[in-house]
């Protein structure tokens, strides 16, 4: 009945231990395999028979495809489609793993913010590597808006380094806020139902409100799902065009 | 407004209608362009409409920008502060620019200034 058993790690295999810490695969790790396995699958099967005519796997592909592509292209430009497996990768995998995390007893990976954590930091990084690979030193003048009297620089700068290292922490709690919450209220309200159900025939009256208020939440998290993943991609576009083109 | 031109076009024309209904929206969102220049209009991707259910989603995003600004400044200020031994300055200073940096986030989260690129992304 607790509505935060379904988040616990449990080791299922241990490696032994490195400076105090136990090396372990978890049952989070076997969730990433899977989610792992159900994209390569999906994509495997997309491309394995292709036709003119898509079949309904492949036209799931080319529209995922065509997604990403359509949405790095406009917030990126073309010259953003470079960034594309990296950016179909991390909606694909955030996409599965949410709606993997939805089917009841499975494992939602993107509901640890170790995980989210680490995929907004790889864009974090990615941003950061590039840009300075590509701009050099031009890549600081991101941090310098134009138009702005020499002297508002000053309160300016600092503003902006600071907007631009809270992205990370935005990025990635967002995510994994939103896939939290979403299944303790499911959770919760699901609780209500076994609750009510055991008080006798009026509970089982009472039981019919979280019940539906269930069915609907959980239409609602497939919405999030989606949603999410969807929003992790487009703003990992968005900080991308900043190390494509830093402006100025 | 414009009652003179649905009259004229009648209900046999709904497509002509439709076409000078069009063409004074198109108008009228040129103008518009023209007062309000750094404000992205609405079509584009920043202020796609919402279902009441996305509001939510949008909700929280705000919210997360503005708390990701302060905990970025409070968390500077604070190792200025170990490092240089500046207690509370660093602490005060960086709390607040971190607090300005978080309503600038959510201003351009919202849309309402736009990001800090000359090279506006094409659409």
């Amino acid at each position: 009945m607790d509505p935060i058993h379904q988040f616990q790690i449990k080791n299922l295999l241990s490696f032994g231990t490195i400076g105090g810490h136990e090396i372990a695969f978890t049952n989070s790790a076997v969730f990433m395999l899977i989610t792992l396995g159900v994209i390569t699958l999906l994509m495997i099967g997309a491309t394995s028979a292709r036709g003119l005519v898509p079949s309904r796997v492949q036209s799931l592909a080319e529209l995922s495809y065509e997604f990403i592509a359509g949405t790095l292209r406009s917030t990126a430009g073309s010259e953003g489609m470079k960034f594309f497996p990296l950016v179909f990768s991390l909606f694909m995998f955030i996409l599965a793993a949410n709606l993997i995390g939805l089917i009841p007893y499975m494992f939602t990976v993107t509901s640890h913010i170790i995980i989210t954590a680490s995929l907004a930091l790889l864009v974090f990084v990615t941003v950061l590597v590039y840009g300075f690979a590509k701009h050099g030193l031009h890549f600081f003048r991101l941090f310098v808006p134009s138009g702005i009297p020499k002297a508002m620089l000053l309160l300016v700068t600092p503003i902006e380094v600071l907007s631009f290292l809270s992205r990370p922490i935005s990025h990635s709690v967002r995510l994994f806020a939103n896939m939290l919450a979403g299944h303790i209220t499911l959770k919760v309200f699901a609780g209500f139902v076994a609750m009510l159900g055991s008080l006798g025939f009026l509970g089982w009256l009472g039981a019919v409100l979280p019940l539906g208020l269930t069915v609907a939440l959980t239409a609602l998290e497939l919405l999030v799902a989606v949603l999410q993943a969807y929003v992790f991609a487009i703003l990992t576009c968005i900080y991308l065009n900043d190390a494509i083109h830093p402006g100025h | 407004m414009g009652d003179d031109a649905r009259g004229k076009s009648g209900r046999d024309h709904p497509s002509a209608d439709e076409a000078v209904l069009s063409a004074r929206l198109r108008d009228l969102g040129k103008r518009l362009g023209r007062h309000h220049p750094d404000r992205p209009s609405d079509s584009e991707p920043g202020q796609r409409p919402t279902a009441d259910t996305s509001a939510i989603a949008r909700g929280f995003r705000l919210s997360t920008e503005l708390v990701a600004g302060v905990l970025v400044g409070a968390a500077i200020g604070w190792l200025i502060d170990r490092w240089a031994g500046t207690a509370p300055l660093g602490m005060v200073v960086f709390l607040l620019l971190g607090f300005a940096a978080g309503v600038l986030n959510v201003m351009r989260a919202a849309g309402v200034v736009r990001a800090n690129t000359l090279d506006p992304p094409r659409r």
